[in-house]
């Protein structure tokens, strides 16, 4: 469920941590992915498209996951590089993934865009969850 | 415990050794607070606040109470919360704050060593762990004011960083910069309605040029924005939409309906401009 970690390919270099309590973090969060995605020389579309993923998967990581923590580093795979990060939170969890997938669904106050739109800003997406367990996003965007 | 409570003929209270050197203190540790300062505050200047809190450890002193958080310690503790706070406004660095009081260890240990005996050290060494504590609780006010002062600054910037400009007669516009969360929205969101009302207003330009990145959370604030504006009668142009926020958008799956947008302000200012019934013609 977990390929990431597990997957011999991808190798990552130095990973960033940062603890998403509050406002302030969900925009450091930005800022140092910001950081990262311009070190691996992404295209400034596709640094805007990973920035706003993590904005939108920091914040329910804060809203919905009752804060947690942001892991970012920079990953290379077949001579491609790319920028992965990761969400972890050891919120309520997510009881019906497809459901929270789905455009325009929220059980919150939002628009029910933030989990669907980051899956289509970004190349992979995975999400481990499930009722009680804490929620586990992990994106990357890779240079094209 | 015991033994300090006990009057010892041999045994010299803290308090003592300080009055007993006074003049030779108060030099040396005004010497040494100053010269830690780099010139920021004057020998004089100095001088005072160390006449100031030595007279109040002096006072404090009865004998064995070495706890500064006991009522004999009210005086100094006042003294030194406001001294903490002026440092923290003035822009000193915590060390420079603590090192008010801890250059008194300093300057009592050179006497000693000058002069010193056995009871002289004793007594030192109690003074020596009031001082930290001193030192300590100089610190944890600096900290809490500078949080106070931070507080403030962000507030202040929440108000500076949201200026609504008339542009011509029945248009304004809002120059947004920098993170849109819902604290700015709000002061935002009022200032522009407010200025829509008082100008008489019925379009309004929100130029985005400077916000970084476009997630739900800042279009859903920008939509109540336009959708207030709406209510008052006038009618909202977003512009400054940059190319690779215009994909990020779409990507997103936010739609901003029969909202007009722009990709530049100027392209917004003849937008409504036209709207208004004005065209703008090149003079022969």
């Amino acid at each position: 469920m977990w390929k990431s970690m597990t997957s011999p390919t991808s190798e990552s270099e130095a990973t960033l941590t940062l603890a998403i309590v509050n406002d302030g973090d969900v925009v450091r969060g930005r800022q140092a992915v910001r950081d990262l995605a311009v070190s691996a020389k992404l295209s400034l579309v596709d640094q805007t498209k990973l920035v706003t993923a993590t904005s939108e998967l920091a914040r329910n990581t804060l809203v919905y996951g009752g804060g947690g923590e942001l892991r970012a580093s920079i990953v290379s795979e077949g001579g491609r590089q790319g920028v992965e990060v990761e969400f972890i939170d050891d919120g309520p969890g997510i009881p019906d993934l497809d459901l929270a997938l789905t455009d325009g669904w929220t059980s919150g106050s939002g628009l029910g865009l933030g989990l669907s739109g980051a899956k289509r800003l970004v190349e992979d997406f995975e999400v481990d969850s499930a009722p009680g367990r804490g929620t586990r996003v992990r994106i990357v965007k890779w240079k094209r | 415990m015991d033994d300090l409570h006990s009057p010892d003929p041999t045994e010299q209270s803290w308090g003592s050794l300080l009055r007993t050197n006074r003049e030779e203190v108060l030099e040396k540790w005004t010497q040494t607070a100053a010269a830690n300062l780099g010139g920021r505050m004057t020998p004089a200047e100095m001088g005072r606040d160390v006449d100031e809190i030595y007279s109040a450890l002096v006072r404090a002193d009865t004998g064995d109470q070495i706890d500064i958080r006991s009522a004999a310690y009210a005086d100094l503790r006042s003294l030194l919360t406001e001294l903490s706070r002026t440092r923290a406004r003035q822009g000193f660095s915590p060390t420079e704050t603590a090192v008010g009081v801890y250059a008194l260890k300093d300057a009592v240990l050179e006497i000693l060593e000058a002069h010193g005996d056995l009871p002289g050290y004793r007594a030192f060494a109690r003074l020596s762990r009031i001082v930290d504590d001193l030192g300590m609780f100089m610190l944890e006010t600096y900290a809490t004011t500078r949080e106070a002062v931070i507080a403030e600054q962000a507030e202040a910037l929440l108000e500076l960083s949201t200026p609504v400009v008339k542009l011509w007669d029945g248009i304004v516009a809002l120059p947004l910069v920098g993170t849109l969360d819902s604290a700015r929205t709000q002061v935002v969101m009022e200032a522009l309605l407010q200025t829509l009302v008082d100008t008489g207003s019925e379009h309004a330009i929100i130029d985005i040029t400077g916000v970084p990145a476009v997630d739900t959370q800042v279009a859903q604030h920008l939509l109540k924005t336009v959708q207030a504006a709406r209510l008052l009668g006038a009618e909202c142009i977003i512009s400054g939409i940059r190319p690779q926020i215009a994909q990020t958008v779409v990507a997103l799956g936010i739609e901003f309906g029969d909202i007009h947008t722009k990709a530049s302000l100027a392209d917004a200012i003849l937008l409504a401009m036209r709207r208004s019934g004005l065209d703008v013609v090149k003079s022969r």
